[in-house]
């Protein structure tokens, strides 16, 4: 029925870049178009990996995982002074952090490629990091989540005498494992797809990150059509997050539906 | 809402971090870029003059620039109502409860968790004018054989369709969430009056997702102009001749190519202004019915 063809004609792309990166050069560039798995097995993957592939994806897996740790951290913080505490200036600190949230990166590039190079933090995996821990969605979804939380806990804890970092550890972290799972999972995506940050910071090759890998292949392919070697690489890059997405795509569905309506 | 706890300065602490990094890589740099556009930079940035405004005059009468925001537009526009329609139709499909369906849901989402730049170059392969699929249907089916890559409006047609496709799957996850929340009786109320499927979709359906639609349009809108730098940079770069070049796209490469900073930086404030106004628009809209997720 129409469900089966319309999941079929959106995998097509991706079963065909399958297919294709088994094809040696001279079955990438038949016409018509082979179909069926060529003849290079998986010496493209090891060409891909050697070409750089494999360094930019363990460059890519660590700074995504202290990127997904640091701001799950940093929002929990935030989120537990926003629910849990009353100080002067919240409502002024919340805004300035919601604000954030429309300084994209192409609209502050060039003056923060300025300050990383003057900070001497230029090509460096701290560079890489650094400007992602802050996170309004975080924060809106811990904050939300929080809310949700019947407050006799807090009390409770109080009572017992417990302060808030123990009581953010032992309680609030538990009750949150869903939305910290949602968040990392989202986070973890999102910095394995990140592409012009990492082409305007990094210039030494081994500290690249995956992305950048794919069209380091497509610019080295301009005259040599080697497409079952772009290919490979197509399906290097997307391993990963499929991997993540798949195990976590019920989490995926419920966090992300609520970070993003705010 | 809880008690709270009384250590007040304490919440500056666990805040702290956030604000830190905020100030820093967030609000200076965007700060800086402001001040940036009244300079231009001479001998490869080892001299900046003060120009006022000259930035702004000369882009808002650089055919190049026009050009780009031209280019933008039609990109996101065609995108967003391309994607939005289809994917609206998929999320209905999608909304059955039929065992076996989180398997579909699954294939047909997942596009979207791959970048701008995969996807980029995935459809080059497809789209590719001498040994491509696409054109080998095209040839097959209606003797054509277009080339994508050295006509402007087939290029543009070429990231169109490769940024539909990546982002149904975003758009699928947001209708279909919305279906689900649709009350089954006011559906079967209109069943016991009557109606048939086309009037259920346009009468009740339809007005029922307006919230959810215009919330696609901004965030939709976000993701073509800011995020799909990498795509360009695979499939077009800019070209040919500036038919792909949006805005994003030209902004890098006058700020880190040319070493226009200046320039680059005008660019940067006028997207700026862009995604103020679509945020703005965004949060009025929803402001009006905001829901906390739950049933």
């Amino acid at each position: 029925m129409a469900l089966i063809i319309s999941a079929l004609l959106i995998m097509t792309p991706v079963i065909l870049a399958l297919i294709g990166s088994t094809h040696t050069t001279f079955e990438a560039n038949l016409y018509p178009p082979k179909i069926t798995p060529g003849s290079a097995g998986i010496t493209n993957y090891i060409r891909a990996w050697d070409f750089g592939l494999g360094r930019m994806m363990l460059n890519t897996i660590f700074v995504a995982a202290v990127v997904s740790v640091g701001k799950i951290v940093l929002s929990l913080l935030a989120a537990l002074a926003f629910v849990y505490f009353d100080f002067r200036f919240k409502s002024l600190i919340f805004v300035f952090i919601l604000i954030t949230m429309m300084f994209p990166t192409p609209v502050r590039i060039v003056a923060l490629y300025d300050l990383v190079e003057s900070l001497k933090m230029g090509d460096s995996y701290l560079a890489l990091t650094a400007p992602y821990l802050a996170s309004a969605t975080g924060i809106f979804l811990f904050r939300q989540h929080f809310r949700s939380i019947p407050s006799s806990l807090a009390d409770a804890a109080r009572v017992d005498g417990a302060g808030p970092l123990r009581f953010l550890a032992y309680i609030l972290i538990p009750m949150s494992m869903s939305a910290i799972g949602a968040l990392a999972m989202i986070q973890f995506i999102y910095m394995w797809n990140q592409y012009l940050w990492p082409l305007i910071i990094i210039s030494s090759e081994e500290k690249q990150l995956i992305q950048l890998g794919l069209r380091m292949l497509m610019q080295d392919l301009a005259g040599e059509q080697e497409w079952g070697l772009a290919m490979a690489g197509v399906v290097i890059s997307l391993l990963p997050p499929l991997f993540i997405f798949i195990l976590l795509q019920g989490q995926f569905r419920k966090g992300y539906a609520l970070a993003e309506e705010k | 809402m809880a008690a709270k706890f009384p250590q007040k300065a304490m919440a500056y602490f666990l805040l702290a971090p956030t604000i830190l990094i905020c100030l820093l890589f967030l609000y200076y740099p965007t700060g800086r870029t402001v001040s940036l556009t009244f300079y231009k930079v001479a001998f490869f940035g080892l001299k900046k003059i003060y120009v006022g405004s000259d930035n702004f005059k000369e882009l808002f009468t650089s055919a190049d620039y026009l050009q780009s925001v031209l280019v933008s537009f039609i990109f996101t526009g065609a995108s967003i109502v391309l994607s939005m329609t289809i994917s609206l139709v998929l999320a209905i499909l999608l909304n059955q409860k039929v065992r076996g369906i989180g398997i579909y849901v699954i294939a047909i989402i997942w596009p979207y968790t791959l970048s701008f730049a995969v996807a980029g170059t995935i459809w080059s392969y497809l789209f590719n004018p001498a040994v491509g699929m696409i054109n080998y249907l095209l040839e097959s089916l209606f003797r054509i054989k277009p080339d994508w890559i050295s006509i402007g409006p087939l290029a543009l047609i070429m990231i169109i369709v490769t940024t539909t496709w990546k982002s149904l799957g975003y758009n699928v996850i947001f209708f279909l969430a919305a279906l689900q929340h649709i009350p089954r009786e006011l559906l079967e109320a209109a069943n016991v009056d009557g109606a048939n499927d086309l009037q259920r979709f346009w009468k009740i359906i339809l007005p029922l997702l307006t919230p959810t639609i215009f919330f696609l349009l901004v965030m939709n809108s976000i993701h073509c102009f800011f995020t799909s730098y990498g795509m360009i940079s695979i499939m077009t770069e800019g070209g040919p001749a500036g038919a792909t070049n949006i805005m994003v796209y030209k902004l890098v490469h006058d700020g880190f190519n040319m070493f226009k900073t200046g320039y680059a930086s005008a660019q940067s404030l006028i997207l700026f202004v862009i995604v103020v106004a679509f945020t703005l628009i965004q949060f009025r809209v929803a402001g009006r019915r905001v829901h906390y997720g739950g049933a």
